[in-house]
């Protein structure tokens, strides 16, 4: 017992203290990308170092409300939006969501559960992941919905009581990311089950993730409402 | 009459007319020799013949079989024909069970029949590469459902119904889980069969994950197949994409400098280090040992956040490219590398000790899903599930590849098979693989970072094999006359472990079921591709 209590004092306090500070990312991150002449669709964007056409900020947030808003012209980008009034009347202080893995490849799935660690912590939030859809306000995907998840899917989503959300983790849950138009898969969530919040990457940071949840619970403080930013900052 | 034998070694590529034809008796006669003097079946896998990678083949499937000798770091190529009225050949299963989910595989692949194998099912649901009728028709087109007799009756779609295994009698129950799990991970289904908390049996039926990834591979280009092998196994991007590129770069007669493959590696035991720490994390989590769970959990990070500081991402996305790697490490950073792997060696040392020395840790681990020696081997068991198993294989000193040929990292290996041996495992190879990093990061030599591979050789073969985190990753590629890829060939750890995994459940409690699952943390993209 000893051993526990001085191992914890030696391990300190470790959780950022974000959303109030920012951690500094590394000079090589790639977060939100800026197109070239043509726009890129972040949706489709699997943020590969040796694409033409694309450079990439250190800019983490990218989350946004809806499809279209994925396609990125130059450096510009409208951020996810809260939910409306009553929506977050029910969910802003307790947002309990299941995930289900369509299809990915754990990259994604990795991410979200680093969320959970004591760095990040989302559970401070009052964001939770439970065991059973039928606790859940929400389902957040990842994976190209694979044609044999799809059923399964589907029924997880049925399961879920009213009024519910989804939520759209990585390349592969918005368009299918490195499988698209492949015959094994759907190509996303798009089509199968309405989406509240696009969260692009492959996979996204856990902070790209956190700052999208935040933003659908209006709970970033000053900079929550859907912006257009310059981020030259 | 072609050659009798063909050996290859990793990382090499040959001309397939190279690889013996054998009939299919002496093909069975040579594996089962070889493997009951000690060989191991490193792949089985078909291709179609007549065109593409088979060309002069008359006949339907080519079988090709990989028997691996590990003390002499070689690996026998061979061969058979099934002809075009056959259909089917005899199976391996019965005399080798390591043949199981290979032949399953080619069943399903190739629409042939392994005529004896016990166990006869599909393995990921989808329509064979022939269009030829499907061994299982109803269950390649049709949606999958979780269980075969389901309450929902006509509601649930008929598509996709297959037999478990079954156990009869009184006080006999079964118990269903998946696709849809509890926790933050992948689809898969689960059968239990038990007697009051007793596992009698577990049947593990995967394939929810199955994207198509080998079919994919032959036909997109090549810097979109670079991608999908990133993507084979989200937590082991840098193993599988090295499997990719040194297949690529050995096709194209691409050397790569000493600084590339140094950097290869030293994301490769990063890659190793946080997945490992990452798995003590969660079986402390499973234990109820909290201190420990969110130490290692956050352990997991520092190791991640290195490879984003060297790659731009934590898993390690595009540091691998065929011809080199795409970020440099130079002095300063290799540096700061070191200095922040000190501290993690530190904290994962006093985090380890307070782990393997708590009594509810060692009771809860100790005894829990053993595998014995004999199952390791018999099942064919590779990566750290087998070292717990006392079975010594590693592809780094077994078929040393890149810079593992200059700096070896002793193989760690326990004898007693259970949880306690599998989590011990980890701790000893993260270990080794500081003081690789350690010493490598004060001596990474000089080089190019990314030279470009050229064309493919036409009708050739290649082997790479890779010591990803969770064990032997193995990809096989065959070119075609016009040097197009015509099959590529990949094997994840987990298509053997999973196996190991039903084993370690049976005779232990439904209780002990999600700590032997930690214990082995098996990929389910990996094995359904």
């Amino acid at each position: 017992m000893w051993g526990i209590i001085v191992n914890r004092f030696k391990q300190g306090f470790r959780t950022l203290s974000y959303p109030e500070e920012v951690p500094a990312f590394p000079k090589r991150f790639r977060g939100r990308p800026v197109s070239g002449k043509e726009a890129v669709d972040m949706g489709k964007l699997l943020f590969q170092e040796d694409i033409q056409g694309v450079t990439y900020t250190r800019d983490h947030r990218m989350a946004v409300s809806r499809r279209e808003d994925l396609i990125v012209h130059g450096d510009e980008i409208r951020l996810a939006a809260a939910l409306d009034d009553k929506m977050r009347r029910t969910f802003g202080r307790s947002l309990k969501l299941r995930q289900v893995c369509a299809g990915g490849c754990n990259g994604c799935e990795g991410e979200i559960q680093a969320m959970g660690n004591v760095v990040f912590d989302l559970s401070r939030f009052g964001i939770q992941f439970v065991a059973s859809p039928r606790h859940a306000d929400g389902l957040m995907i990842t994976g190209p919905v694979t044609k044999n998840m799809e059923l399964a899917l589907k029924k997880t989503w049925e399961a879920i009581p009213h009024p519910k959300i989804v939520i759209a983790v990585g390349a592969c849950a918005i368009s299918g990311g490195p499988f698209q138009g492949g015959r094994e898969v759907r190509n996303g969530v798009d089509n199968l089950i309405p989406v509240v919040l696009y969260i692009p990457g492959c996979p996204p940071h856990p902070l790209t993730i956190i700052d999208g949840l935040l933003r659908l619970l209006d709970k970033l403080g000053k900079n929550t409402k859907s912006e257009i930013r310059n981020p030259k900052q | 009459m072609g050659p009798q034998e063909f050996y290859a070694r990793n990382g090499q590529s040959w001309e397939s007319s190279r690889v013996p034809i054998l009939d299919e008796e002496s093909f069975r006669q040579k594996i089962l020799e070889e493997c009951s003097r000690g060989a191991r079946l490193v792949n089985l896998f078909a291709c179609p013949a007549g065109g593409g990678a088979c060309p002069e083949d008359r006949g339907d499937v080519r079988v090709f079989a990989m028997l691996g000798k590990d003390q002499e770091g070689k690996i026998s190529v061979l061969s058979m024909r099934i002809l075009p009225d056959k259909s089917s050949f005899q199976s391996l299963t019965p005399e080798l069970p390591q043949a199981h989910m290979f032949e399953r595989e080619i069943a399903e692949q190739f629409a042939v029949t392994p005529v004896g194998h016990p166990w006869l099912k599909p393995v990921r649901y989808h329509q064979n590469y022939r269009n030829v009728a499907d061994l299982w028709a109803e269950v390649a087109s049709g949606p999958v459902p979780a269980e075969g007799s389901s309450p929902l009756g006509d509601l649930w779609p008929r598509g996709g119904v297959y037999p478990f295994y079954r156990m009869e009698g009184e006080e006999v129950h079964e118990v269903a889980v998946g696709p849809v799990h509890a926790g933050i991970i992948e689809p898969g289904h689960f059968r239990f069969q038990c007697h009051g908390e007793e596992i009698l049996n577990l049947e593990i039926q995967l394939g929810y994950q199955h994207r198509g990834i080998e079919k994919m591979m032959e036909e997109v280009p090549a810097e979109r197949a670079v991608l999908l092998a990133e993507s084979i196994a989200g937590d082991a991007v840098i193993a599988h994409a090295t499997a990719y590129c040194n297949i690529v770069e050995s096709l194209s007669d691409c050397e790569i400098s000493p600084r590339a493959q140094a950097i290869r590696a030293i994301a490769l035991e990063l890659e190793r280090l946080s997945n490992h720490v990452g798995d003590l994390g969660a079986l402390s989590t499973d234990i109820g040992f909290s201190p420990a769970a969110a130490y290692f959990g956050r352990l997991r990070g520092e190791f991640l956040n290195l490879l984003m500081e060297l790659s731009g991402n934590r898993y390690g996305r595009s540091l691998c490219r065929p011809g080199g790697v795409l970020f440099d490490l130079d002095q300063k950073m290799a540096e700061d590398f070191r200095q922040r792997l000190l501290i993690a060696r530190k904290d994962f040392k006093e985090i380890s000790d307070l782990f393997f020395s708590a009594s509810s840790v060692l009771s809860r681990l100790e005894g829990t899903g053993v595998v014995s020696t004999r199952t390791a081997k018999e099942l064919g068991l590779v990566g750290p599930a087998a070292r717990a198993s006392g079975m010594g294989l590693d592809v780094r000193t077994d078929y040393a590849f890149g810079m593992y040929r200059f700096h070896y990292i002793p193989v760690s290996t326990t004898l007693s098979g259970d949880a306690h041996a599998r989590a011990l495992i980890r701790w000893l190879e993260s270990q080794r693989s500081l003081e690789f990093l350690l010493d490598i990061l004060t001596r990474i030599p000089e080089g190019d970072l990314c030279g470009k591979a050229s064309t493919l050789k036409p009708n050739h073969m290649a082997l790479a094999m890779v010591e990803g985190w969770r064990g032997e990753i193995v990809h096989v590629a065959m070119t075609d006359a016009r040097a197009g890829i015509a099959r590529y060939k990949i094997k994840d750890p987990s298509f053997h472990n999973w196996s190991g995994l039903a084993m370690a459940a049976r005779g232990g409690q439904i209780s002990d079921f999600p700590l032997c699952n930690k214990s082995f943390n098996l990929s389910y993209a990996g094995h359904d591709l």
